[in-house]
């Protein structure tokens, strides 16, 4: 009874979360909202034993990604509404016909996985975290150091990307010196195009 | 009554919708972003929920790298987001139209 009323609580709430992600016109409502809504998707990892994923996630996602996203955020003017241009009426027609598609693939894949056999069972006796690492040290090792370094790259590239011309310090300027530096950035920025 | 594996993969589904459209609706490349996030989001939570029912970590562990994915995904876009950001004041989709063939 317990499973069932979180479940739906936990369904509502995220639902609710994601979609308010979608519909609002402000950056900042979307970016508390999305973090709202990965916060109650950990429950749903918990609801289903596996404890570890559910502390990745919230760890991951609310702790990294979305502390990523606030701090990228600074670079963009967020404040303003998001000014968007309409889309195209023809694309969103065809994409509705994808996604209708691949609704009809999620439920026929339990059918199509119903007498499939069991690779790396679940050993109740070990516990979630100590299953876990057992199967990614033996099973999973190349993906797991593959991954290692396409984090690393991503972070070399991230710093790279972001931190062009930062080598001057807006906080040590004063006012008149930091007009001046948004001026020529901007004139550079149209040299450029 | 109990919870089954329908009602995690439709919830899954719902979730996966919403992320679609926030993909079609929007045209700021940040609320792109958040769109994929929500996405890879809901196939987790079909993962998670396939691995406790078949009783097989294979769900949990494709789980874990979609997050690696997704957190290496956001490092890179957020670096290129922030370059275009400052060479066109924008990041709305339509300024990237340069590539006309």
């Amino acid at each position: 009874m317990f499973e069932v009323v979180a479940f739906y609580l936990f369904a509502f709430l995220t639902i609710a979360m994601f979609s308010v992600t979608v519909i609002t016109k402000n950056a900042l409502y979307a970016l508390s909202s999305l973090a709202a809504g990965m916060i109650f998707i950990s429950a749903f990892f918990f609801l289903l034993n596996a404890d570890f994923l559910g502390a990745v996630q919230i760890v991951v996602y609310t702790g990294a990604v979305m502390a990523l996203y606030a701090f990228g955020m600074m670079f963009f003017d967020s404040i303003n509404d998001i000014k968007e241009t309409p889309t195209n009426a023809r694309l969103t027609f065809m994409l509705t016909g994808i996604i209708a598609i691949i609704v009809v693939m999620i439920f026929i894949a339990p059918v199509i996985g119903a007498n499939a056999t069991a690779h790396y069972p679940i050993h109740e006796a070990y516990g979630n975290t100590q299953d876990i690492g057992v199967v990614l040290f033996t099973k999973y090792l190349v993906p797991f150091e593959v991954a290692a370094v396409m984090l690393l790259v991503a972070m070399i590239g991230g710093i790279i990307l972001a931190g062009k011309k930062m080598d001057a310090s807006i906080t040590q300027m004063s006012e008149e010196e930091v007009d001046d530096h948004h001026h020529t950035d901007s004139e550079i920025a149209k040299d450029i195009k | 009554m109990s919870i089954t594996l329908n009602d995690y993969l439709i919830l899954s589904t719902i979730i996966f919708m919403i992320g679609m459209y926030g993909a079609m609706r929007r045209t700021n490349l940040l609320m792109l972003f958040f769109s994929t996030e929500i996405m890879l989001n809901a196939v987790n939570i079909g993962m998670a929920a396939i691995s406790k029912f078949h009783g097989d970590l294979t769900g949990q562990m494709f789980a874990f790298f979609i997050i690696a994915i997704a957190a290496s995904e956001v490092a890179i876009g957020l670096g290129l987001l922030i370059l275009w950001f400052k060479r066109n004041n924008s990041i709305d989709l339509d300024t990237l139209q340069s590539m006309k063939g």
